[in-house]
């Protein structure tokens, strides 16, 4: 685990400098069986190009439209994701736990 | 997260230092935070606990939700002795995600087929070392019983500041090691830092066991806040 993101910032840094718009996700919270730990994180180019890991691919797919919105605005925003919540979200952790997600852009 | 942050973490990364990066979640506001300047940062005894147990977590901070990203480097450990505990202790480790390598001069030891995938350096402690740029961040074990590898190889561990440093061997025999190390320049302190016998004593018996007993040593030493650290030595 200490080495985690190894490859996630340091393509967060070239992805920016070649021009791309790129957005970070990071777990900041996590209850019950969360598939990642606080920290892990994802990061996301203006193409939909992403890397790394929120939540094992259970939720990515929403993590990467949510983060083009951020790239757009320029605003972090804060996601949760949990089984319970589906009026909130279409997609849900299967594991059962829940995960907030803190998207910021890069830049 | 700013850019000119990312370049500094980058670069903290690259260097092997530990850094944490605040956020202010709410507001979005970051700071990078470098293990240096813990002491003097209004959140440095959070800092200090976050990074020695090795996990980011929220924190609330005169009324602010605050999250602590930790990045630290990963660990490495260097065993010196391609003997039969070597032959446990390196998977073991590596499934505790140490980077492992093992030095022997004795290529009979050292031999690939003995140690399938793990980095060996079949050279004397001397040739071997320097190029490992060995740090703080790792752990370091001289397991060879021949104090003409261990000896040199322990002179060489005293100068880079490792986290861990164990050498095997019975009272008996560090006593032994101890009067040597001294009369080839090593100070008292030196000394003192070598955990010998090596391993919390459990009781180990086989070559497994002891390497249980080892990484069980190292990971104290990684992870107990300082005097728990000393009570578990």
């Amino acid at each position: 685990m200490l080495n985690r993101d190894e490859d996630i910032l340091r393509a967060a840094e070239d992805w920016q400098k070649a021009g791309h718009g790129v957005a970070l996700a990071t777990v900041v919270e996590t209850w019950g069986s969360a598939p990642r730990p606080a920290g892990s994180s994802l990061v996301i180019n203006d193409d939909g190009t992403f890397l790394g890991s929120v939540s094992g691919g259970c939720v990515e797919g929403a993590v990467v439209t949510e983060a083009l919105d951020v790239i757009a605005s320029g605003r972090p925003k804060m996601l949760e994701f949990g089984v319970a919540d589906e009026t909130a979200w279409n997609v849900g952790l299967s594991c059962g736990g829940t995960i907030r997600v803190f998207v910021e852009k890069v830049g | 997260m700013k850019l000119q942050t990312l370049h500094e973490l980058n670069a903290e990364r690259a260097a092997r230092r530990p850094a944490i990066i605040v956020t202010d979640v709410a507001s979005g506001e970051q700071r990078l935070v470098k293990a240096g300047d813990f002491a003097a940062d209004p959140l440095g005894p959070e800092l200090s606990k976050q990074l020695r147990t090795g996990k980011s977590a929220m924190v609330e901070a005169s009324g602010k939700k605050l999250f602590l990203n930790v990045y630290a480097p990963t660990a490495k450990l260097v065993i010196i002795g391609a003997v039969h505990i070597s032959q446990a202790l390196a998977p073991l480790a590596r499934s505790l995600d140490y980077d492992v390598t093992v030095v022997d001069p004795r290529t009979a030891f050292a031999s690939p087929e003995r140690f399938p995938d793990v980095p060996l350096i079949a050279e004397w402690p001397d040739v071997a070392l320097p190029p490992l740029n060995i740090d703080h961040y790792t752990a370091f074990v001289a397991v060879t019983h021949d104090p003409k590898i261990d000896d040199p190889a322990l002179l060489h561990a005293f100068k880079c500041n490792c986290f861990y440093i164990g050498a095997l061997g019975s009272r008996k025999t560090h006593g032994k090691r101890a009067e040597r190390l001294r009369s080839m320049g090593a100070s008292e302190a030196d000394v003192a830092r070598i955990h010998a016998p090596i391993g919390l004593a459990i009781g180990a018996v086989s070559p497994s066991e002891i390497a249980v007993s080892i990484m069980a040593e190292i990971t104290a030493q990684l992870r107990l806040p300082p005097k728990e650290k000393e009570q578990a030595a």
